[in-house]
């Protein structure tokens, strides 16, 4: 079997290494920059990755999130910053001398090797005896499932048996660190979930610490410990799934990281406990909940998921915060029925309720008058 | 679409082949002809054959244009490639389109012009023409039929396959011997045997470029011509036809298989056939 001796130890202390100022990172990233000419591709941006996390980089296309993935495999070289692998700078070192591999979007598997000899490619260049590349070649065959295949050429097997070939060749030499840019990019939706539960599981068996680069948001929350959430080369959150989608770090984050409703305005009076939120646009005064590390008078924006809301005939007085409008448009969904409501401002709201019962649910038509709540608590404010 | 052909494509494809290649059909016939006039049909015989080989006027000629065209053949593989290399990996640099450009160029330009142009240089150079001017001067225009060739096929070569090779464990030059060298190789052969063919029939720029005492077949026939066509010559043209053909059976046949390849890999059975399986 595998080496799990490697692995770090996984218990409820250890599990989350970035809260715990005294643990030791994998990987530092140092104000890294990469400029391309004019273009400012990553900049200034600094990142610790610990032993045995799946780090998801996570943002829309031309973000930079490949070429930081790239730096790291030694594909790019960074304008300025220091990458440190276990505390030695990784920026000198070119890609074959890097404890480190990478499995490639277009899988970039030899052709003209069968599926064995593209596992033991990269360990035939360690120099390892016959013996021990047969032995561990079998392992990654086993690991991903493909043992009945292996005297195949890439060519002859179907894209998710390539993705596992791919995975399995940049794991053969055991790397301190995986990097996987967008590895399920290829695959339908299906496979793909499937893809991301077996990925979880091997990471979870190596005890190696993954990085994926993603810009799909629901295949980075699936897999990742932490998520990384980048715009123009800069990092705009990083951290664990739920954070980012429950106490998301601003509006670009809330936005980017499923859908939500954002409501501009500021705090008109502000208590120990609850807050009065007036709307830019209505003056309408809606109750919030003060937000840790934002100071009441620099509240810009609240944000509340549509999941959160509720669509209802009456309104009823148990504190909730109520908009009047009238309903826009439905999406049925099955087990969701989106609302979107007009509520007089400028902007629809979106309200997602969940159709928990066959017939019993109330439903809503279009151009009915309704009250759209939300508990304060479930109201997030944001300064930016 | 039918798949049968229409009485309009049967007539056409029977014109177009007859077009091509009923004087090459008349010419392979007449050489098993025993008549000395050449128009006159009187038995079949192989006596031009035995003329050809005891006589040995064109061996000498045939010897040195088979030298010059494998040494011309390889060193054009070779500064093809590198300039297919230049042409794919260096997106940027001042002058690239017009160094593509002028790669294209010679395969456009006639063949006068190239070789007149050789002819002043290497008199200005002062260089004694003979064997080697003729291996340049071949050197140089079938190099650019092997780019051409070679970057198409290194254009859809994924680069991730290299970066993957060095990403194992491979320094950059074996990475390109392990990775991208074994994908091109087809077209590499492919274009070598095309370079190959160019060279053993070129007449103009070897006439242009050579100098006494090297002949080379196509020289020697045309040469024989001038002063009526001899028997023998249509032996020989049927033999360097047999040869050509061979070259170039071989070549479209790599260059098909390769992309049979690629078109399988390309045509795979879906993702999802993965899941009965797992």
């Amino acid at each position: 079997m595998l080496a799990l001796s490697e692995a770090p130890a996984v218990g409820s202390e250890t599990s989350t290494p970035w809260t715990n100022a005294q643990a030791t990172p994998l990987v530092e990233i140092r104000s890294v920059s990469k400029q391309y000419g004019d273009f400012t591709a990553i900049g200034d941006l600094s990142l610790k990755i610990y032993p045995g996390e799946f780090f998801a980089l996570l943002g829309p296309s031309g973000c930079g999130k490949s070429t930081l993935l790239r730096m790291l495999a030694g594909f790019e070289t960074p304008t300025a910053g220091e990458i440190l692998l276990n505390g030695e700078d990784m920026v000198p070192m070119p890609p074959e001398k890097r404890p480190v591999n990478m499995m490639f979007q277009s899988y970039a598997l030899f052709p003209h090797l069968t599926l064995e000899q593209n596992i033991a490619f990269g360990l035939k260049r360690m120099k390892l005896p016959k013996g021990e590349i047969d032995s561990r070649v079998e392992e990654m065959l086993q690991l991903v499932q493909m043992t009945t295949q292996a005297k195949r050429k890439p060519h002859q097997i179907s894209g998710g048996q390539r993705q596992r070939i791919a995975l399995a060749r940049s794991l053969a030499r055991r790397p301190k660190m995986l990097l996987l840019d967008e590895p399920m990019g290829a695959l339908d939706k299906k496979l793909r979930r499937e893809t991301q539960l077996e990925l979880m599981d091997i990471q979870h068996r190596l005890g190696t610490t993954f990085v994926i680069v993603t810009h799909d948001q629901e295949e980075a929350m699936t897999v990742a410990s932490r998520i990384a959430i980048m715009d123009h080369g800069k990092l705009m959150q990083v951290a664990p799934p739920i954070d980012t989608y429950e106490t998301p770090a601003s509006r670009y984050v809330a936005e980017f990281v499923g859908d939500t409703n954002i409501f501009t305005g500021s705090v008109t009076a502000a208590g120990s406990s609850a807050l009065d939120f007036t709307l830019e646009v209505s003056g309408q005064s809606l109750n919030a909940l003060p937000q840790p590390g934002i100071a009441a008078p620099d509240a810009r924006y609240l944000n509340v998921r549509p999941e959160k809301m509720a669509v209802s005939k009456d309104r009823v007085d148990d504190g909730s915060n109520y908009l009047r409008g009238r309903i826009d448009e439905v999406a049925y969904l099955g087990n969701l029925s989106t609302y979107y409501v007009d509520v007089g401002l400028d902007q629809r709201v979106l309200v997602q309720m969940t159709n928990s019962q066959r017939f019993g649910s109330e439903r809503f038509a279009e151009d009915d008058n309704v009250w759209v709540s939300w508990y304060p608590q479930d109201g997030q404010l944001l300064d930016r | 679409m039918n798949r049968h052909l229409s009485w309009f494509g049967i007539t056409s494809l029977t014109l177009g082949l007859a077009f091509m290649y009923l004087p090459i059909l008349v010419l392979v016939i007449y050489s098993f002809n025993d008549s000395e006039m050449i128009t006159l049909w009187s038995h079949p015989s192989l006596r031009w054959y035995e003329k050809l080989f005891t006589d040995g006027n064109y061996w000498g000629p045939a010897w040195t244009t088979l030298r010059i065209s494998l040494v011309s053949s390889v060193l054009a593989t070779i500064l093809g490639v590198m300039i297919s290399l230049v042409v794919t990996r260096m997106r940027k640099f001042k002058g690239r389109s017009l160094f593509v450009g002028m790669t294209i160029a010679p395969l456009v330009l006639p063949e006068v012009i190239t070789g007149l142009a050789l002819l002043l240089l290497f008199i200005a150079m002062g260089v004694e023409r003979g064997f080697m001017t003729v291996i340049i001067a071949h050197t140089t225009f079938a190099m650019c039929f092997v780019s051409v060739i070679v970057t198409a096929r290194m254009a859809e070569f994924d680069m991730s396959t290299e970066e993957a090779a060095r990403d194992l464990g491979c320094g950059p030059v074996m990475a390109f011997f392990h990775a991208t060298l074994p994908a091109i190789l087809p077209a590499i052969v492919a274009a070598f045997l095309l370079a190959f063919a160019l060279s053993l029939d070129n007449l103009v720029v070897t006439t242009f470029t050579t100098g006494p005492g090297i002949t080379t077949l196509p020289m020697r026939v045309f040469s024989e011509i001038r002063t009526g066509v001899k028997p023998e010559i249509n032996a020989l043209s049927t033999m360097v036809i047999l040869l050509v053909t061979c070259v170039a059976i071989t070549s479209s046949l790599l260059t098909k298989r390769s992309a049979a390849k690629r078109v399988a890999a390309a045509d795979s059975p879906p993702a999802t056939s993965q899941l009965a399986s797992a």
